[in-house]
């Protein structure tokens, strides 16, 4: 059962990063990855915005392993990072990897502390 | 011998003043990057890169064919990744284990995929949204990662949060890199010897 609910959700986040990448990427000419940026900060916002709320099983294996895991990846900004770094521009390879994990960071903190300061 | 050309000095100018300046020279850098790019474009979001003319229209041919393969991608991804979750044992510090895990195989295989499809051009058109943005983004994550080294922190560990920070960055880097060089050697073998037979 909950294979299915990790999957189910994962089927919605995978195509939502798609279509935010796009979305992002389309409204400026940019070789920085804004997109990707974009996917994984809003995951952990959501993810910081779940924790406090503790969420029975099934529901943090429909969004927190499935969706939001599906949502953000490690994969496409290690990609973009080696490439970055591959093509001369170590700067932005650098840059792209310490504002990924400070931005992903401060997105999760943020999460939290609205989820807490909702919930009085 | 044909010197460096003054575009390329004011560049590298640039690049070193940035050192100093740094919010200011990111900007100038992805500038310039972004216009190099546009003159020649290659991929570096293996999501979707919009500086490439076929994957910025991929969408518009069959949106139903492209989303559809990376939701069921990313569906089997989420499964591989549950399942290493499963696979570790029930100790503390297993998620991290299996997170780990995950996210530097996901770098492996990004990184020899995208040699296949934007190097060698090899595959069909659904190969990249499938494999690529679907498996290999569904099966990594980057949201479990920061909750788990947020939880190292918040537990008083400090020194292993930021050893699996820095450890997961540098393996998932060596990955990809291994990925694309093996690839790259594979093919490139693999095309010579093609052209042995052809001769």
């Amino acid at each position: 059962m909950t294979v299915v609910l990790v999957m189910l959700g994962a089927a919605v986040g995978a195509p939502l990063r798609y279509l935010t990448d796009r979305f992002v990427q389309l409204r400026h000419d940019s070789v920085f990855p804004w997109g990707t940026h974009a996917v994984n900060a809003t995951a952990c916002l959501l993810l910081g915005f779940t924790v406090p709320l503790a969420l029975p099983e099934w529901a943090a294996a429909l969004l927190g392993t499935g969706l939001l895991g599906s949502l953000s990846t490690y994969s496409t900004f290690g990609y973009e990072t080696f490439r970055l770094a591959e093509t001369r521009w170590r700067f932005l390879a650098f840059a792209n990897a310490a504002a990924s994990v400070g931005a992903s960071l401060g997105a999760l903190v943020l999460g939290a502390a609205l989820a807490r300061a909702l919930a009085g | 011998m044909v010197g460096p050309t003054a575009s390329a000095l004011r560049a590298d100018g640039n690049r070193g003043a940035c050192r100093q300046r740094s919010l200011q020279c990111l900007r100038v850098a992805v500038r310039e990057a972004s216009v190099r790019n546009r003159r020649n474009p290659y991929p570096v979001d293996p999501d979707l890169d919009a500086h490439v003319p076929r994957q910025r229209r991929e969408l518009s041919g069959a949106p139903w064919a492209v989303l559809g393969v990376v939701a069921a991608g990313g569906a089997l991804g989420a499964l591989a990744r549950y399942g290493a979750g499963l696979a570790v044992p029930r100790v503390a510090g297993g998620e991290v284990q299996a997170t780990l895990a995950v996210n530097v195989s996901g770098c492996l295989l990004i990184g020899a995929l995208m040699v296949v499809v934007t190097e060698a051009r090899a595959g069909g058109r659904l190969l990249r949204p499938f494999l690529g943005t679907g498996v290999a983004g569904g099966y990594t994550t980057f949201s479990a990662h920061v909750g788990q080294f947020r939880e190292l922190l918040q537990s008083g560990a400090a020194a292993p949060a930021l050893a699996y920070l820095a450890g997961t960055l540098f393996l998932a880097l060596a990955a990809v890199w291994l990925g694309v060089a093996v690839t790259r050697r594979v093919l490139r073998v693999r095309i010579a010897g093609e052209r042995e037979v052809r001769q």
